[in-house]
């Protein structure tokens, strides 16, 4: 028992050590330039592969494992400096979304670089004699080479430390995590400093890639599952505290050995679990401060009510919607219809990210939790259509109440991380519980019934219910409730101190957000016969923000003019490329630069200019 | 008869202290100025009394009832009304939903998903501002205006409220003397019409001395005098602490 005990906690402390490793960076680079960086699970991918190609052509000996490693360091470093050059310089004022949303493009591009320089195949390090050493504990053997991972964690964090507390540099650097106003006054060139602090958090990401090689093999998804584990550690331990991902990152560490081997299926939900009691206690995390917020999004614009030529190419488009199926042939249709379920998903995000002003990076989970409700009715409980329908939207708004109440009381970053490490567990979930949810190969034979008429029937459902959500959901930002939750993020304060309730604006907001996205996933799952863990997934959320981003959060049109291009665009680029994440990376990108108001925000401020 | 009844207040910041054991009254009807040099706890005061912030120690009673420990929402609801030293309005609307808004929360009417607010109590609202001179902003929006005016706008929100406390901190800054005068003259009034009592802090010594009917003086977060402005002027240390004058 004693010997279980210890493996464990060897384990854990090894985990951790490679946690601490991938977060390090991150939270470096957050805490000087407030930017959120998605891209740094890539950085930390280009790691790992960068380190496969330079370690194996390394003499296979200690000293030849440890110069590959950090010459990838200082590749990815190098790296993460030109990102910052090239891309991030530009984005410094614009708001927090912009800047995540700007590295998740990245990300996307990344990885479909790195599949056309590697190949798809997952790449494993070969073990040479002294990777393969092992120690034996009890019955069991431990790798000698995760002992040296377990001294590295600790020592890398005391050079950080040392450097930031010891050098010039250092100083200069925490002053700017303090209070970025005061090293302006001191006179210092932040760009510099910014390029170089980017350079640091990436190096570090290159580091953790390429020592962890040993361990695990080098894959393409992990730049997204990385990334999602490195946020977690940050946010538990406070974004841009150091010392608090390091805590954070024990904390995980250990929790995931001991909870493995306790009990098997529970790993995610305890990691989630001690994440959003963190943040319930501590909304800043472990040692996190209040100053570290994200920067501020700048004033929001005036939301005025739709002017009449505004609700004549409404109405035009309504006609078009409804006459569409007798014109168009069976492919459009599916196109339109997803088109119409993508609306929906995009008005819901919109209601909670723009008037409640709560950005979320798991919008998929009412989705997906939408869709998985309504297919496990209609093939578990034989319930009809109509009832499969209102299940999936009960289950997504139940779930969201219950899980708004610990998240609205967050702001920010913080606000959209808890969310997005929800969907990842919801997601999880719907991967390990097979029994239920079918695991990777999801619930199929989710059909509309005969009486509803085929495809043709199925679309004007969906029009009525989607378009007609999205119409109710904008009709109730334009009552009371709507001018209450803008309120509320406009000025705070100011909305309590007139005796409104903040906590619960915005968590009935959420709310009513997470069932119309349920909503509509509960349609998806009827549209394509079938549910899937990706329903669930990153991609999904980010398609929301896309949609909602690119039609302009400020505006009550954004969602409208944002779900329609976006699918447009989507289903043109998937037909016309294999490069399609490299083309939509490159399109985010162009639509943060050049639209940061959205199209229906540039829209708007062409016509009343 | 005593409206607002605040008994050895006390509040402290990570263990410095910035408000301690501070007791003092306002009657309903009654002008009373919280005067002191910069960081003497005036807006720590004022956040303690309308629920911004919780007290460390003491009580509050409004109409000889206990709030303290209460949030903002529910003190306004008891009515309330407050105006932030660093404005706070909300920058998505005009100046007439700003206060549109204010009649809507003070008439219980928020949780309505389906009738358009733009409609509601817009008269209210526009007769509300014309008391304050800013009828002629009504549409523009709030984001837009200039200092003076957004802190006119706060005290029109404030008073949509119906309040019958009102707390302002720093009313008049950034305005001209005329206005000043002006707001300082409508506050009196209001006061007297309708019985509303009011704290307010303000740098500016001759709309304290002329406004108020009484003035409490801070100091390093305790309370060093109180009284009629005439005793007030009188005051030694006073006027060695606060009217940088050496008795
Ligand atoms: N949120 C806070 N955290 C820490 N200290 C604060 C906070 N608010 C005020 N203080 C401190 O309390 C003291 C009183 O501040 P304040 O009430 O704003 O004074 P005044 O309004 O009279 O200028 C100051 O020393 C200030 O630094
Ligand atoms: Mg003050």
């Amino acid at each position: 028992m004693h010997g279980f005990l210890f493996l464990q906690l060897l384990t854990g402390l090894a985990s951790a050590a490679q946690l601490f490793l991938l977060a390090a960076g991150l939270t470096v680079i957050f805490g000087v330039t407030r930017v959120v960086n998605f891209a740094h699970g890539s950085l930390y991918m280009l790691g790992a592969y960068l380190g496969y190609s330079l370690i194996t052509r390394a003499p296979p000996t200690p000293v030849g494992f440890a110069l590959g490693a950090l010459a990838t360091a200082g590749l990815v470093a190098a790296l993460g400096a030109g990102l910052e050059i090239a891309l991030l310089r530009r984005l410094y004022r614009a708001p927090d979304l912009f800047q995540l949303l700007a590295t998740f493009a990245v990300a996307l591009m990344a990885e479909d670089l790195t599949q056309r320089l590697w190949g798809a195949e997952d790449l494993a390090l070969p073990r040479p004699g002294f990777l393969a050493g092992a120690l034996r504990i009890g019955a069991a053997r431990f790798p000698l080479y995760d002992l040296v991972l377990i001294g590295l964690g600790p020592a890398v964090y005391l050079a950080l430390l040392a450097l930031f507390r010891t050098t010039r540099w250092g100083v200069l650097v925490r002053a700017a995590t303090a209070d970025r106003d005061m090293l302006a006054c001191l006179g210092v060139d932040q760009r510099w400093l910014f390029t170089a602090v980017f350079a640091l958090g990436a190096g570090l990401a290159g580091l953790g890639g390429a020592l962890g090689l040993p361990d695990t093999t080098a894959t393409l998804q992990m730049g997204f599952s990385s990334v999602t584990d490195a946020f977690v550690v940050v946010v538990v331990g406070g974004l841009g505290s150091l010392s608090g991902a390091a805590l954070a990152s024990l904390l995980i560490g250990l929790l995931q050995a001991f909870g493995i081997a306790l009990v098997p299926r529970s790993t995610l939900v305890l990691v989630f679990v001690v994440m959003a009691a963190t943040l319930v206690l501590r909304p800043h995390g472990l040692l996190g401060s209040a100053s570290a917020e994200a920067a501020g999004a700048g004033a929001p614009a005036l939301v005025r009510p739709a002017t009449p030529a505004l609700r004549a190419l409404a109405l035009v488009t309504l006609a078009a919607a409804v006459a569409l199926p007798f014109l168009a042939g069976p492919f459009l249709l599916s196109v339109a219809t997803e088109a119409l379920i993508a609306l929906l998903f995009a008005a819901s995000l919109h209601l909670m990210m723009g008037p409640g002003g709560m950005a979320s990076f798991g919008h998929a989970a009412w989705f997906g939790l939408g869709a998985y409700g309504a297919a496990l009715a209609a093939l578990a409980l034989r319930a009809p259509l109509p009832l499969a329908l209102v299940m999936g939207l009960l289950l997504a708004g139940a779930v969201a109440a219950l899980f708004g109440l610990v998240v609205v009381r967050l702001a920010g970053v913080y606000l959209a991380m808890l969310t997005l490490a929800f969907a990842q567990i919801v997601w999880a979930g719907a991967m390990q519980f097979e029994e239920i949810s079918g695991g990777d190969n999801g619930l199929l034979g989710v059909w509309p019934p005969r009486w509803l008429g085929g495809p043709v029937g199925f679309y004007f459902l969906a029009l009525a219910l989607c378009a007609g959500g999205a119409l109710v959901l904008r009709r109730a930002l334009h009552a009371p409730f709507g001018y209450a939750l803008r309120g509320a993020r406009d000025a705070p304060q100011r909305a309590a101190a007139i005796g409104l309730d903040v906590t619960r604006l915005r968590w009935a907001a959420f709310t009513l957000a997470g069932a119309a996205a349920g909503l509509a996933g509960a349609l998806f799952a009827y549209a394509k016969g079938s549910v899937f863990p990706t329903y669930l997934g990153l991609g999904r959320s980010v398609d929301a923000l896309l949609m909602v981003l690119l039609g302009g959060v400020g505006t009550m049109s954004g969602p409208f003019v944002g779900a329609l291009v976006y699918t447009g665009l989507y289903d043109a680029l998937l037909l016309a490329t294999d490069a399609w994440r490299l083309v939509l990376g490159a399109a985010i990108i162009a639509l943060v630069l050049l639209f940061p108001d959205g199209l229906a925000g540039a829209a708007a401020r062409r016509m009343r200019a | 008869m005593t409206l607002l009844a605040a008994e050895r207040l006390s509040r402290a910041f990570g263990g410095v202290a910035a408000l301690s054991d501070v007791s003092f009254a306002v009657a309903a009807g009654e002008v009373v100025a919280l005067i002191g040099p910069n960081g003497a706890g005036k807006s720590t005061c004022f956040n303690l009394l309308s629920g911004q912030l919780r007290p460390s120690a003491g009580r509050i009673r409004l109409d000889g009832r206990d709030i303290t420990g209460l949030g903002p929402a529910a003190i306004c609801r008891r009515g309330v009304g407050r105006s932030f030293q660093i404005t706070a309005t909300f920058a998505s609307m005009t100046v007439r939903e700003n206060v549109q808004l204010a009649l809507l929360a003070h008439h219980r009417q928020i949780w309505r998903f389906w009738r358009p607010a733009a409609a509601a109590f817009r008269a209210e609202a526009q007769a509300l501002l014309a008391e304050l001179g800013m009828e002629a902003e009504a549409d523009r929006a709030a984001a837009v205006l200039a200092y003076g005016d957004l802190k006119r706008l706060e005290l029109a929100v404030a008073l949509a409220g119906a309040p019958r406390l009102l707390l302002m901190d720093e009313p008049t800054a950034g305005m001209a003397p005329g206005e000043r005068g002006a707001l300082m003259a409508l506050i009196r009034r209001l006061a007297g019409e309708r019985g509303l009592g009011v704290l307010f802090t303000e740098h500016d010594m001759d709309a304290v001395f002329g406004t108020a009917d009484r003035i409490l003086v801070l100091a390093r977060g305790t309370l060093i005098a109180a009284g009629r402005p005439a005793e007030i002027r009188a005051d030694a240390e006073v006027r060695r602490v606060y009217l940088g004058v050496d008795a």
